[in-house]
């Protein structure tokens, strides 16, 4: 898909403005936070769990080549294919070849957010192909022809009757009068058109949880069931996942699964976790002819050895944007991209380049909430930190924003001189402000003043005050 | 360019793509080979197991009560019965339970077959993999895992994976021996069995979403019911 993040100021402030999304996101609290923290203090070993994950992934991501090529030689083992596609195009390209190999007209997917990463579903159509989505909030927003908003919960930005009016323009062979008002109406609406989907489709695309380098298995977590009847009921299923999904052994996998499910939706564990190894064997009654596995990695093996390594041990559960006090206020659109909140703050300017995404990493106010939640412990808001030197080095940080910057600087850089400077500032806006208390209105403080009010400072700097109170503490002579 | 040629072709782009990209990964490790490489191979070789949750370490008895207790926690219903005997009978009750036809699909499975269906002459049996209209399935399971209250099954000729999500009902037989305490034990005894089965399918509760205002609705694709028949002598 093609980037949006250069948008992101302009797009987070109508986002900000749109009381509908405001709405939808305000159920985060209940339906992830709450559920997550209640698990979780079931599971006394949580915390240890998350530093053997930790240093499981880093221990992959240092033998990453090693790993990937046991997963391939595995998987060719068990009569599957392997293939490897550098870029978007290269993985657009394999999995179009192999639908073409098998006449193919229909393609089911699972929720995969590295095909929509690929744009893969935009080129099957002007291939010729229909791709469907069988995700419940896949399928409502590929009908409303939209992004998803977030990693687990695609259509988290929505509310009820933005998907009775999806369904009823989209569903109309159905009785127009029908009730739609529970969420159990779209689930069972969703569920009947998609079984004669699933039923008809020549291929079933999936993403990846984990590739597995002992057995050359691929694993996906849904609470849905769809992902399992995208993949057993097709001739071909297709499996698209991008090089930093590897672990090493089915023991490392039953590890991060503990954390996984427990981080992104608050379950023990979620409905289906599916091992799949190779086609369908001889004698088997059901199951696909047909196992491929594309492997992608565009831009992800040039992160390693970076600051940005980190991002590679994201295992994609979404708790960082649950708990994320931005992406709570402006969901996941404003983003522009697969991959919104914290984890796409750290990410993205690494994938699509600093030029794109360099709003991104400012996007926070860096109260450290993800990397607290990150069953992963990716340190994120300190790989935020290291694009925003980035930024400022590249330029691509506003200029006044620089200057103030530069200004500041001269002036640390003089302690005497910024001392004086910021005792003469404080004590004016302590004369200025001492009638009403604070202002709401100030010279080079539009930013802050647009949105509250400034209190007047009425004790001096911390610098004095400091010196006030060590005076204070220090111990009488007599 | 003839066919020939153009396939050629394709092929000598993906081993480079291959080979550009664990060429990528060595360059940006800044390295030939790993200074952990053994440790790899050895990691692969004994698959060691990592912390083991404190709360699967219980008793037999415990493990069974562990396990009730979780997979209710997740939406399943469980019905204990003492011997295979009664296992058909507990099918029938669970159907005329939900007001559902006295209709199911059974696993070819033997230990699924072998059972005395012909006890219940109200109940029509039928054998195979999972049709579109099947509203009811009957499977075994490799194993119950207590830490979580978790199902593990897996694929094989006589064990079609459709029958574990077409039907909107899945009856699953489980004797109590079968019970372990974590999913390490679980991969453990597949490992005994030997080759890995096509599909592995851990399965906690029935089929459900949260797609929609973060309410969960189950029934989502797979079934809205799973129920779980508890053997204690399976002997």
């Amino acid at each position: 898909m093609k980037p949006q993040s250069h948008l992101f100021k302009e797009n987070a402030k109508k986002a900000l403005n749109d009381a509908n999304l405001a709405r939808a996101l305000n159920n985060m609290k209940a339906g992830f936070q709450d559920k997550r923290r209640a698990t979780i203090a079931k599971l006394p070993e949580f915390q240890d769990l998350r530093d053997q994950a930790r240093d499981l992934k880093n221990h992959t991501l240092e033998n990453l080549d090693f790993y990937l090529s046991r997963f391939e030689d595995r998987v060719t083992e068990k009569g599957g294919h392997v293939h490897w596609a550098r870029t978007p195009a290269e993985a657009r390209e394999a999995v179009l070849e192999i639908c073409r190999s098998v006449d193919a007209k229909t393609v089911t997917k699972g929720k995969s957010m590295v095909t929509e990463e690929i744009g893969l579903n935009d080129f099957l159509i002007e291939s010729g192909l229909t791709p469907i989505e069988t995700d419940l909030g896949e399928y409502i927003i590929q009908l409303r022809h939209e992004l998803p908003s977030h990693i687990i919960a695609p259509a988290i930005h929505l509310n009820k009757e933005d998907v009775a009016e999806t369904f009823r323009e989209n569903h109309t062979q159905l009785d127009p009068n029908r009730r739609l008002d529970q969420v159990q109406d779209f689930t069972d609406e969703a569920r009947a058109i998609l079984r004669q989907k699933f039923q008809s489709a020549d291929v079933g695309i999936t993403g990846a949880n984990f590739l597995i380098a002992e057995t050359g298995s691929t694993v996906i977590v849904t609470n849905e069931g769809n992902g399992d009847l995208t993949q057993v009921l097709p001739k071909v299923h297709i499996v698209v996942a991008s090089i930093e999904k590897t672990i090493p052994t089915l023991e490392d996998s039953a590890t991060i699964l503990r954390v996984l499910a427990r981080s992104a939706t608050g379950q023990e564990y979620s409905t289906y976790t599916t091992f799949s190894t190779g086609p369908r064997r001889p004698g088997d009654l059901d199951g696909p002819e047909q196992f491929h596995v594309v492997i992608l990695d565009n831009g992800r093996s040039a992160l390693l050895g970076t600051e940005a390594q980190d991002t590679l041990r994201c295992i994609r559960c979404g708790a960082c944007m649950n708990h994320c006090p931005v992406y709570g206020s402006v969901g996941g659109h404003a983003y522009g991209w697969v991959v919104p909140g914290p984890i796409g703050a750290a990410l993205d300017p690494g994938l699509i380049g600093l030029e794109e995404a360099h709003d991104l990493p400012n996007a926070s106010t860096f109260c450290g909430k993800c990397a607290e939640v990150c069953p992963m412990k990716i340190p994120l808001p300190k790989i935020m930190h290291h694009w925003r030197v980035k930024e400022h080095e590249a330029k691509l940080s506003p200029p006044r924003f620089r200057q103030g910057l530069a200004m500041w600087a001269w002036f640390a850089r003089r302690p005497r001189l910024y001392r004086l400077g910021a005792n003469a500032a404080i004590g004016m806006l302590g004369r200025l402000g001492a009638k009403r208390g604070r202002f709401a209105k100030l010279p080079l403080a539009g930013g802050w003043t647009a949105h509250r009010d400034l209190p007047a400072p009425s004790r001096g700097t911390f610098q004095q005050q400091w010196a006030r109170h060590k005076r204070s503490q220090a111990p009488s002579s007599s | 360019m003839g066919q020939a040629q153009a396939l050629s072709g394709t092929v000598i782009v993906m081993s480079t793509a291959r080979d550009q990209i664990l060429g990528g990964i060595r360059k940006s490790l800044g390295r030939e080979t790993s200074p952990s490489r053994q440790e790899a191979e050895a990691r692969l070789a004994n698959h060691p197991r990592n912390l083991i949750p404190q709360r699967a370490h219980v008793a037999v008895e415990e493990r069974l009560e562990l396990f009730v207790a979780q997979a209710t926690a997740a939406a399943a219903s469980v019905a204990r019965v003492r011997s295979l005997d009664e296992v058909p009978g507990a099918v029938s009750s669970f159907l005329a339970g939900h007001n559902l036809p006295q209709r199911v699909k059974l696993s070819p499975d033997t230990f699924i077959t072998g059972l005395d269906w012909d006890g219940q002459p109200t109940l029509e049996t039928d054998t195979g993999k999972a049709i579109d209209s099947d509203l009811a399935s009957v499977t075994g399971a490799v194993a119950g895992i207590a830490e979580t209250g978790t199902l593990m099954l897996a694929s094989g000729t006589d064990r079609p994976t459709t029958l574990n999500f077409l039907p909107d009902n899945h009856i699953v037989i489980l004797p109590a021996d079968r019970i372990v305490g974590v999913y390490e034990d679980g991969w453990d005894k597949l490992r005994q069995d030997g080759d890995l089965p096509r599909t592995v399918n851990f399965i906690t509760g029935p089929s459900r979403t949260g797609d929609i205002e973060q309410t969960i609705q189950l029934g989502a694709h797979g079934p809205r019911r799973l129920h779980i028949i508890v053997v204690e002598d399976a002997a």
